[in-house]
């Protein structure tokens, strides 16, 4: 592939592509996600490759491993092309019948349609699924029709046409203009807007300066930040490069796990793919600018989502939270301007380029616009990756998309944003998906949440949490390291029949002084779960503490015989 | 480097631009209770006891008062049921592994903290840093470090260098605020283990 020097060159190579590829054409996208993977996806591929080969119609057909879709509970999911037919569950056992059947015989395999659990119904396309339906998918919505292995497949997508917009047709202080006007909010959760972040920093005197993609997603039940790395890579990446541009950067990282090999293998390939094509190196797009993008793999620690921990961690020193009175924009990574900023904010910057910030603020609120998206997993009957506007209701969440519980039993709580978010009981659900709403309601706009029901028991999810804090946190300092250590005391006491008056007063003692006076955000939120749920949840702590009785039938030792799996 | 005043107890502090609020507050003979504070090292804000509550450009916050670098027209208070309440707990919290360390003694009075608040973890280590800090940042030795996180982190000493080097040095011992009993079970640990003590657990 000869470099792309310039706008007029990036669009005849996609015209050469798009020439290359008849719209018409058969295809069957098979998810390649790391969900549908584990579940067999593979094979199922091998088997469609085998079965078109044994009939001889593999020419007219192909095949892909397609980024994912969210479906996940279902998966693998399978999505036949262009009518966008939708099988769920698919094993390689099925591949003869639906080549048969739907590839030659134009019908649909009715077994392997999504069945509506109200009216028995099935449903042929994917986007009359009501977990599609109801979602507004501007940034996942391509994923079924992208090999993220393929940067052609991105660029007949429309793929790095903003950033051929944004260097030809604007200047880095017009991105950030347009950037600041959209309304984007950072995605990590604490919601600072990006556009005055990018300008803080290309206003900073130091010359050299940094942009990092925080690809670390550490909550644990939530998947959707990798999930969207490793499904459409170059979209990310084309973020992170208009934002570069924008801000002044030299040079930027990806900051990934080791864990989610998935992720880092597409990513690392996306980068080679962008460097071959002169989206990456010297002189982008004969725009002059110049840009390395790098992997740097974490640590692979919770707390090193905290931003002075991941620096450290990235400067290759221990990933432990600092105290720090300098803003990263001025004196980030290695002491030079730096943006922070998380990859879902940066895979909507190439979306308010290409269509405008008056466009991007059509979806959500006035103060939180765009999308969301989210893994939402536990006692939910489709679980999986969503994408919601801003201003959607936990409860619109939960019912349209999720489907409601996953049994008939009765839904007790949604848990927003991990450890360190809060839970919601059901007369609250409607609280909406928006920075400040989540905020007033004491929850974290995290990427997972998790859905509890009447047979999940409060008090040892919260505890679960806990634990999972008692190990990820560094321990540096005081009040996160003992307090968590004595607040898991007490919950462990609690659950095995041991609990004590004034145990509750203790708990929110310890939880008052921690959120005062921890060092870093980890210890001041490490509470959020027991407080929000102390709140709404009291009488549950009280059974356990007073009666000895665990209302879930959870706790063992309280007499539960259910398996006292929880989460 | 300029002068600045600022307000510390609702008096007026002359300090050096560059100074903590901390350094300031002493110089005026302002008392505010520090563990993991030494001189001679790099500020650490982990034991959290020397919180202070600071006014300055119209925001009030909480902060550890020896990071907090000092500014024109700062207003610092020092005392306050809120920071007693904090500082009281923090004590509490460290009491439950060294219950009669000398140095927390004498907190215990003047914030009334209850030693019997928590449940017991003796390990003897407040996890102040002092003895991990002075080894590096003073003696450049590395012979311990902090190993392990969140409730399990604990100090180590690696047994090469210690068998080097700490024998004829042992001067993190005198800054332990928890007698040294931790710092000496371990190095003698160190020194007469076969293996080495660094080694690291398996995750559970």
């Amino acid at each position: 592939m000869p470099l792309i020097k310039s706008p007029e060159e990036l669009e005849k190579v996609r015209e050469e592509i798009l020439s290359r590829r008849d719209p018409h054409k058969l295809c069957i996208s098979v998810c390649a996600g790391a969900s549908c993977l584990a579940s067999g996806a593979g094979e199922v591929i091998a088997a469609f490759k085998a079965e078109l080969e044994k009939q001889n119609i593999n020419a007219d057909v192909d095949t892909k491993g397609s980024g994912c879709p969210g479906f996940c509970e279902q998966g693998p999911v399978v999505v036949i092309h262009p009518e966008e037919i939708c099988y769920l569950q698919v094993t390689p056992d099925d591949a003869g019948e639906i080549i048969s059947q739907t590839i030659v015989g134009k019908k649909p395999v009715e077994r392997l349609l999504y069945t509506d659990p109200d009216t028995g119904n099935k449903v042929v396309k994917m986007n009359d699924i009501p977990f599609y339906k109801n979602q507004v998918r501007h940034l996942i919505g391509n994923n079924i029709k992208i090999d993220p292995k393929s940067i052609d497949d991105y660029l007949a997508q429309g793929g790095y046409a903003a950033l051929a917009k944004a260097m030809h047709e604007m200047s880095p202080e017009q991105v950030i203009e347009e950037v600041k006007e959209s309304g984007l909010r950072g995605r990590s959760g604490s919601g600072f807007p990006a556009g005055r972040k990018w300008e803080f920093c290309r206003n900073s005197e130091d010359e050299h300066k940094y942009v990092i993609c925080n690809c670390h997603e550490g909550d644990p039940g939530s998947y959707a930040d990798r999930r969207l790395t490793e499904g459409n890579p170059h979209n990310v990446l084309e973020g992170i490069i208009i934002g570069a541009y924008a801000i002044g950067a030299q040079d930027a990282f990806v900051f990934v796990g080791d864990e989610f090999p998935q992720t880092v293998e597409n990513m690392r390939l996306a980068i080679k793919q962008a460097e071959e094509y002169g989206f990456l190196g010297k002189d982008i797009l004969g725009s002059g600018f110049d840009l390395t993008v790098r992997i740097s793999i974490d640590g692979g620690g919770y707390v090193l989502g905290e931003s002075t921990a991941l620096m450290a961690s990235m400067e290759g020193r221990i990933g432990e939270p600092k105290t720090k009175y300098d803003h990263a924009t001025d004196r980030g990574l290695w002491a030079k301007p730096t943006v922070l900023n998380n990859l879902q904010t940066w895979a909507n910057v190439p979306l308010i380029i290409n269509n405008g910030a008056a466009w991007f603020r059509q979806t959500g609120t006035d103060g939180s616009t765009g999308t969301r998206v989210f893994s939402i997993t536990g006692k939910i009957k489709n679980s999986g990756m969503i994408e919601v506007p801003m201003g959607m209701s936990l409860k619109e969440v939960i019912y349209d998309i999720g489907g409601g519980t996953v049994t008939d039993k009765k839904f007790k709580a949604i848990q927003v944003g991990g450890p360190l978010g809060g839970f919601v009981p059901e007369s609250q659900l409607d609280v909406q998906v928006d920075y400040d709403q989540m905020t007033d309601a004491g929850l974290a706009m995290g990427p997972g949440l998790i859905v509890a029901d009447e047979s999940t028991c409060i008090v040892d999810m919260v505890k679960y949490f806990l634990t999972f804090l008692a190990h990820e946190s560094c321990g540096k300092c005081t009040p996160c390291r003992d307090g968590i250590r004595q607040m898991l005391h007490i919950l462990n006491n609690i659950t095995a029949g041991r609990g004590n008056k004034g145990d509750l007063e203790l708990l929110e003692l310890i939880s008052t002084v921690q959120k005062k006076a921890a060092l870093c955000a980890l210890g001041q939120g490490a509470s959020d779960p027991l407080l929000s749920t102390l709140k709404h949840f009291r009488e549950e702590y009280e059974a356990h503490i007073e009666e000895k009785r665990c209302p879930a039938g959870v706790c063992k030792a309280l007499g539960a015989v259910s398996s006292g799996a929880n989460v | 480097m300029g002068e600045v005043t600022l307000t510390i107890d609702n008096k007026e502090v002359k300090a050096e631009e560059g100074m903590t609020v901390l350094e300031a507050a002493r110089s005026a003979g302002i008392k505010i209770p520090t563990l993991c504070h030494h001189e001679k090292l790099e500020p650490y804000t982990a034991c959290r006891i020397c919180m202070v509550e600071v006014e300055s450009r119209g925001r009030s916050e909480l902060d550890t008062s020896c990071s907090r670098p000092v500014k024109d027209n700062m207003v610092v208070r020092t005392q306050s049921e809120e920071l007693t309440e904090i500082r009281r707990t923090l004590l509490e919290l460290m009491l439950s592994h060294a219950p009669d360390a000398r140095e927390l003694q004498e907190l215990v009075e003047e914030y009334g903290a209850n030693r019997n608040r928590f449940a017991k973890e003796p390990s003897f280590c407040i996890h102040c840093g002092l003895c991990v800090r002075y080894c590096a940042e003073v003696k450049k030795k590395n012979a311990v470090v902090f190993v392990k996180s969140g409730v399990r982190r604990e100090i180590s000493f690696n047994k090469e260098i210690a068998s080097r080097e700490c024998w004829k040095c042992r001067e993190c011992f005198e800054l332990c605020p928890t007698e040294a009993l931790q710092t000496a079970y371990l190095l003698t640990e160190a020194l007469t283990s076969d293996s080495s003590s660094f080694e690291l657990e398996p995750d559970a």
